[in-house]
C-alpha cells in the first residue's frame, strides 16, 4: 500500500533515502524518520502481539509512551529487544523484527490465549501457580518464562562499549518544547551555564508535532531562530537523544545519551550510549504531557491511535496514518486532529465527542470543513482483526456503524511529571483540569509547560519564561524580559477526563493486557490501594511503566470506590523514567575492568621466573613457581617448602598493608587500637599485634615496628589493608581527636620481601652486609631498623618469621622493588634459593600453627585462636569491654587445635565438621570445624588447623572429620597447632 | 548524591564511605558499651551519620533529615564539640 506520505515537513530530508528491513521485508524511509513513521508511511499497521493474549497491535503513539510498537532492533550480538519504534531514529541498514509472535506476526499460535482470556484475568499467576509448591521450579517457572517477556535478548556478550561522564551546570532544562526552549534562552542570555536535554533526536517538542502557528510568524521560523541563538550562546549546551531518567539527592540527575552516530555499521569505536551524571544548581522540567486513550470494547485494534499521534505523524513526518479517520474525543483536542487532517486534504468520517455541549467556535469550524458531528457519543464496538474496519457509535442521533481504517482518540492529558516524584514529592490532583500536577514543593526543580499543566502553545511559552525567571531570582540573577510571540485565539480547552461506566472489556494497559474487567475483579476481591492494584493486575508494570494506562486504572478504581482520583492517589514513580541499558550504568567497568588489578612492583620479575598467579583481593600474587619437569602443583609447593626450610626462600609480601604512624601520642594510640600491651615496645623492636573490633571479636593482625621514639610502621593483612586504615583514622578522629597522631598508608610506596631459611642471613649479608650489621647480637629476632641501602634509598629491615625459620623482611621504596628482587635472586643462586608463593607460605604457616585469614574470619575471639594471654587486662583498647561478654569467654567455645590423620594417607579438607567418635553426624553433636588444611612435606601427610570445643585440652583424642560435601569421613588425631619446631630454635637456625 | 566536605567542598557520593550512627559517642562507662555497639534509634527527622571522605581521609559527621534527605550540615568529626 502506498500513498501515506503526503507532505515534506522541514524535519524530513527526502533527499536522503534510508533502506531498512522489518520482518525480513525491505522498506525505505527518509533521514528524519523514526522507525515508526517510516513503517506507517508504508501503510504497515500490524507491528506486534500483545503480551498476554497475543492480540494484534499497531502503533498507539508517536512518542516515548508507546506500549505496542516494541521491536527487536539490530542483529547478532547487537540485537536489542523492546525498542520503541516511535523513538528509534531510522538509519540506513536498520534491521527490525516484531516480537512475541510465532510463527509470524499475521498468524500467531499463541493468539489462542485471547479465547481463554477469562482464565488469564487479574491475579492469574498468584492463583494458578500456587500449588503444589514442588511444581514451582520444574513446571511453573519454565512455563511462565517461556510465555512471558516480549523480545528475546541476544544472549551474546555486548560488543559495544559505553562511556560515562559528569556534567555540572547552573541550570538543567529537561525537554526542548516551547517551554524548555524559552527557559533555556532566558537562562542562557543571563549567562548561566545551561544544559538542555531532549530525549528525541530532533529539538522542538510540540513545535514539531502540532500544526499551530504564531500570529506573526510560523512556529518553524521561531524554532529555527531560537535554536540559532541558543547555539550561539557560549554557556548553553544542547544534548539531543539524551533522556534524563532519574532525579537524585542534591540536584544530581542521571541521563543516558544515545550516540547519534551509532548504527550497526559504525559501532566499533563510538560508545553506543553515554551515562551522564548531571549536577545542577537548579533545574526546569519541561517534559510535556502524554495523551490518554479512551476505554471501549476492542479499543486496541491496529489503527486506533492517540489523536496527538495522528497529528504528529502528519506534521512532523508528513505521513497519514490511514485513508479514512474517525475522531473520538472527550475534549477540544480531538477537533484539532479533525481540522488538521482536513487541512491536509485527508478524509475524516466524523467527529464523535462524548460531550453534548460543544464550544461554538469548534462547531463553526467543523461546518466549514463539512465534518459530521456526533454529540454525546460513545464507541460501543470496533471490528477488524489485523487492522481496524469499522467503529460502532451510539450518540444523540442513535446507533451507527462507520467504515474507517483509523480511529483517533483523545481523552485528555497526563503531565509528564515523573522526575518530580523521584525525590518523594507527591503529585496534586487538579480537579478543574482533570490531571495530576507537580506539587509546589520541589527541591531545586521547577516545572513548566505541559508538564506543569500549561497546555496551549502561548501558555507553554509563558510558563517556561516564568519558571526561568523564578530560577534566575533564586540564583541572584536579573530576570530576563523576552517578548513572546503572540498566539491566535481562541485557545482549546483540554479539561475533560471521561471514563465510561459501560460494561465490556476495554484495554487499560495495552502493554500488559490489563483490562477494565481485571480492575473490576481486583476491586471485587478487596484490592483498594493503587499500589496493590498495580501489583495484582500488573497494571503499569510493563516497559512503558503505564505512561498511557496509570491514569485510567486509577480513575476506574476511584469510581468503584466512590472516591476522587486524588483520594486514590498515583503509584510512586521511581527512576528510571525509561528502561535503560545496564551496560550504560556499568560503562567500562566490565570484565577484567570490573575492578582494579594491582601488581606488585616486582611483578615482571615473578612473571619472568614463571610464576603462576592467584588473585588475592585486587592483587595478583605469585601462587607457586613451577620448575621444568614438575608435573603437579603439589610437587612444586613441596619443593618450595623443603628448600626454604633447608636453605633459603624468597617471597614477595608487598601486598600486606603498611601504615606509618608518627606523633607524640603514636604509641598510646597503638596501645589503644591493639589488644596486646605495646607500651614496653622499644625502639628498634617489632612485636606481633592483634586488633579486635569494638564488639570483641578479632579484626586483624600484623606487626608493629618502632623505628624511632615517635615513629612506627605497622602491617595489616592483605585483605584488611583498606579497612584497617579507615578504622585507624576513625579511632583517631572520632575517639581520640586531641591526640597527636599522624598516619599514612605506605602499602604501595614500599616493596617488601621475606627472606626465610637457615641461609637467609648469609644471603642478605651478601646483598646488604655493607650497609647493616646482621650479626645476631646487632640484629636479633624481632629487631627492626631503617638504613641507607644506597645514597637516597632508605630501606627497612625487620627480623620477622611467618615460616618458623630464621627470616627477615626487607622493605625498599617501590621504584627499586624490581631491582632488589632481581638482585636477591641472582645472589641467592649460590645458596640454593627458591622463590615461593602463597601456597608454600600457607603450608609453612599451618605447620607453625599461625592463624591467618581462614581463622581470622570475623567469628573468632583472641581466646579461640589460643591468644587469650596476649589480651591486656590493664589498659583500655578497642573491643575490651565486649570481649569480656560471657558468650565470648565461654570455655566451651571451639578453640584452635591441630589435626593430623590417623592413617597418614587419608584425605580431608577445610570446611569438614568434627564429631566425637560414635555419635551421629548432626548439628547437635557438632564440635567445630577445620579452617585450614594443607599437605605438609615435613609431616608427610595432610595436616589441618581447626576450631574444636576445648581443643587445647584434648590433644591425643581421635575424632571424626565429616565432610558432607564430599561424603567423606576421616579419623583425625587432635594435636598441638604447632606441627614444626615447637621450641622455636629454628628462628635462630 | 553529593556531600560538602568541609575541606574539599561539594563532592560526589562515590568519594565517601558510610560508617553509621554518629550520635553515639564511645562511652567511658563499661556498662554503656553494649548500647554503644548495638543499640540504634531509627529516628524520623534530623539524624547524624559518619562518612569518611576517602580522598582527604577526614571522618565527617553528616547531619541529614531522614524524611526529606536534606543534608543540613557536614562537620569534621575531629572538630565536633563533645555531645552528651
Ligand atoms: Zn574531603
Amino acid at each position: 500500500m502506498t500513498g501515506f506520505r503526503i507532505g515534506t515537513p522541514p524535519t524530513l530530508d527526502q533527499s536522503k533515502v534510508l533502506r531498512f528491513r522489518f520482518d525480513n521485508k525491505i522498506y525505505h524511509g527518509f533521514a528524519g524518520d523514526s522507525l515508526a513513521s517510516a513503517l506507517i508511511a508504508h501503510g504497515v499497521r500490524l507491528v506486534g502481539r500483545s503480551f498476554k493474549y497475543h492480540r494484534p497491535r499497531g502503533f498507539l503513539s508517536a512518542g516515548i509512551e508507546e506500549p505496542n510498537g516494541l521491536l527487536s532492533v539490530g542483529e547478532g550480538a547487537r540485537l536489542t529487544p523492546n525498542i520503541k519504534a516511535t523513538m528509534q531514529p531510522l538509519y540506513d541498514g536498520l534491521v527490525a523484527q516484531s516480537q512475541n509472535r510465532w510463527p509470524s506476526l499475521q498468524f500467531d499460535m499463541m493468539g489462542v490465549n485471547d479465547w481463554f482470556a477469562n482464565l488469564l484475568a487479574a491475579g492469574f499467576y498468584y492463583k494458578t501457580f500456587m500449588w503444589p509448591a514442588s511444581f514451582w521450579e520444574k513446571v511453573y517457572e519454565p512455563l511462565i518464562r517461556r510465555a512471558a517477556g516480549l523480545g528475546q535478548a541476544a544472549n551474546l556478550p555486548d560488543p559495544d562499549h559505553y562511556a560515562q561522564g559528569n556534567l555540572f551546570c547552573d541550570c538543567l532544562i529537561i525537554g526542548s518544547g516551547p517551554a524548555g526552549l524559552i527557559a533555556a534562552l532566558a537562562a542562557g542570555r543571563a549567562g548561566l551555564r545551561v544544559i538542555l536535554c531532549e530525549q528525541d533526536f530532533v529539538l522542538g517538542g510540540r513545535l514539531l508535532h502540532e500544526g499551530d502557528s504564531f500570529l506573526s510568524l510560523s512556529t518553524q521560523d521561531w524554532l529555527t531562530e531560537t535554536l540559532q541563538e541558543l547555539e550561539s550562546l557560549p554557556t548553553v549546551r544542547i544534548m539531543k537523544q539524551t533522556m534524563v531518567f532519574g532525579h537524585y539527592d542534591g540536584g544530581t540527575y542521571g541521563a543516558i545519551e544515545h550516540n547519534a552516530a551509532y548504527s550497526m555499521a559504525t559501532s566499533a569505536q563510538e560508545p553506543r550510549q553515554i551515562f551522564w551524571r548531571i549536577v545542577a544548581k537548579q533545574s526546569i522540567l519541561a517534559a510535556g504531557a502524554i495523551e490518554r486513550p479512551h476505554l471501549f470494547p476492542n479499543n486496541d485494534r491496529p489503527g486506533i491511535m492517540l489523536g496527538s499521534a495522528v497529528r504528529s505523524y502528519l506534521h512532523r513526518y508528513g505521513t497519514a496514518c490511514g485513508h479514512s479517520t474517525l475522531v473520538y474525543t472527550s475534549q477540544d483536542d480531538g477537533w484539532q486532529t479533525a481540522f488538521d487532517l482536513k487541512k491536509a486534504g485527508l478524509a475524516v468520517i466524523a467527529i464523535a465527542d462524548t460531550r453534548s455541549m460543544i464550544p461554538q467556535h469548534l462547531e463553526a469550524q467543523a461546518w466549514q470543513y463539512d465534518l459530521p458531528i456526533l454529540k454525546n457519543a460513545c464507541v460501543t464496538e470496533t471490528t477488524g482483526r489485523l487492522s481496524l474496519n469499522s467503529v460502532t457509535i451510539t450518540h444523540e442521533g442513535g446507533r451507527e456503524t462507520f467504515q474507517c481504517d483509523t480511529l483517533a482518540v483523545s481523552n485528555g492529558w497526563t503531565p509528564t511529571l515523573h522526575l518530580t516524584s523521584h525525590q518523594g514529592s507527591k503529585p496534586i490532583w487538579d480537579a478543574s483540569r482533570h490531571m495530576f500536577l507537580p506539587s509546589k514543593m520541589q527541591q531545586g526543580l521547577l516545572c513548566a509547560g505541559a508538564a506543569n499543566g500549561a497546555m496551549g502553545l502561548g501558555e507553554c511559552l509563558a510558563s517556561g519564561l516564568t519558571a526561568a525567571n523564578r530560577m534566575l531570582e533564586q540564583l541572584d540573577k536579573q530576570p530576563q524580559k523576552i517578548i513572546l510571540p503572540e498566539t491566535p485565539a481562541p485557545v482549546l480547552q483540554t479539561a475533560s477526563f471521561f471514563h465510561p461506566t459501560q460494561t465490556g472489556k476495554a484495554f487499560v494497559d495495552f502493554q500488559h493486557d490489563v483490562t477494565t474487567n481485571d480492575i473490576h475483579l481486583a476491586y471485587q476481591e478487596g484490592y483498594r490501594s493503587i499500589e496493590h492494584l498495580k501489583r495484582y493486575t500488573t497494571l503499569g508494570m510493563g516497559t512503558d511503566q503505564g505512561k498511557t494506562s496509570n491514569m485510567a486504572g486509577l480513575a476506574i478504581m476511584a469510581e468503584l470506590c466512590g472516591q476522587t482520583p486524588d483520594a486514590v492517589g498515583t503509584t510512586v514513580f521511581r527512576p528510571p523514567f525509561e528502561p535503560i541499558a545496564i551496560g550504560a550504568l556499568a560503562g567500562h567497568h566490565e570484565g577484567k575492568h570490573f575492578r582494579t588489578t594491582r601488581l606488585s612492583a616486582a611483578h615482571s620479575v615473578w612473571e619472568k621466573e614463571g610464576a603462576v598467579f592467584v588473585e588475592a583481593g585486587q592483587w595478583l600474587r605469585p601462587q607457586y613457581f613451577p620448575k621444568k619437569g614438575e608435573t603437579h602443583w603439589r610437587e612444586t609447593v613441596d619443593r618450595e617448602v623443603v628448600t626454604t626450610r633447608q636453605s633459603v626462600g624468597l617471597c614477595d609480601v608487598s601486598t600486606l598493608g603498611k601504615i606509618e604512624i608518627t606523633g607524640k601520642d603514636a604509641l598510646a594510640f597503638l596501645d589503644f587500637v591493639y589488644c596486646n600491651p605495646l607500651k614496653s615496645l622499644a625502639v628498634g623492636k617489632t612485636r606481633y599485634g592483634l586488633m579486635l573490633r569494638e564488639d570483641g571479636f578479632v579484626y586483624d593482625d600484623g606487626t608493629i615496628a618502632r623505628l624511632e621514639d615517635n615513629r612506627f610502621v605497622i602491617t595489616t593483612t592483605t585483605a584488611q589493608a583498606v579497612g584497617v586504615m579507615n578504622h585507624l583514622d576513625f579511632c583517631h578522629q572520632v575517639h581520640k581527636p586531641h591526640w597527636d597522631v599522624r598516619m599514612v598508608s605506605v602499602t604501595e610506596q614500599y616493596s617488601q620481601f621475606a627472606v626465610a631459611g637457615p641461609q637467609s642471613r648469609a644471603l642478605l649479608e651478601r646483598v646488604i652486609g655493607q650497609q647493616i650489621d646482621l650479626s645476631d647480637e646487632a640484629f636479633p629476632y624481632l629487631a627492626c631498623k631503617e638504613f641507607s641501602l644506597a645514597p637516597h634509598i632508605k630501606a627497612r629491615l625487620f627480623r620477622l618469621s611467618f615460616s618458623g625459620e630464621r627470616a627477615y623482611e626487607l622493605a625498599i621504596p617501590a621504584p627499586y622493588g624490581e631491582v632488589l628482587a632481581q638482585t636477591l635472586i641472582t645472589a641467592g643462586q649460590d645458596f640454593g634459593l627458591t622463590l615461593y608463593g602463597t601456597e608454600a607460605l600457607g603450608v609453612m604457616r599451618i605447620e607453625k600453627g599461625h592463624s591467618a585469614g581462614n581463622e581470622l574470619n570475623g567469628m573468632t575471639t583472641a581466646g579461640d585462636l589460643g591468644l587469650a594471654r596476649m589480651v591486656s587486662k590493664s589498659k583500655d583498647f578497642i573491643g575490651r569491654v565486649m570481649a569480656q561478654r560471657p558468650a565470648l569467654t565461654d570455655p566451651d567455645r571451639p578453640q584452635l587445635a591441630g589435626f593430623r590423620p590417623v592413617q597418614p594417607q587419608d584425605q580431608f579438607a577445610a570446611g569438614a565438621h568434627v564429631f566425637s567418635k560414635n555419635v551421629p553426624h548432626s548439628i547437635e553433636y557438632d564440635e567445630g570445624y577445620l579452617t585450614s588444611v594443607a599437605f605438609s612435606p615435613i609431616c608427610g601427610s595432610l595436616i589441618g588447623l581447626g576450631l574444636i570445643r576445648n581443643g587445647p585440652q584434648r590433644h591425643g583424642e581421635v575424632i571424626i572429620a565429616y565432610d558432607s560435601m564430599r561424603g567423606r569421613k576421616t579419623e583425625l588425631e587432635i594435636v598441638s597447632p604447632c606441627f614444626y619446631d615447637p621450641e622455636g630454635v629454628r628462628l635462630n637456625g | 548524591m553529593r556531600l560538602t566536605c568541609p575541606y574539599c567542598g561539594p563532592r560526589d557520593s562515590r568519594e565517601f564511605t558510610y560508617k553509621g550512627d554518629a550520635t553515639r559517642i564511645r562511652p567511658a562507662d563499661d556498662d554503656k558499651m553494649f548500647d554503644y555497639v548495638y543499640v540504634r534509634d531509627n529516628p524520623k527527622g534530623l539524624h547524624q551519620d559518619y562518612w569518611l571522605h576517602q580522598p582527604c581521609r577526614n571522618w565527617l559527621v553528616v547531619e541529614r533529615n531522614t524524611a526529606t534527605h536534606e543534608v543540613t550540615s557536614v562537620t569534621a568529626a575531629a572538630q565536633r564539640e563533645a555531645k552528651p
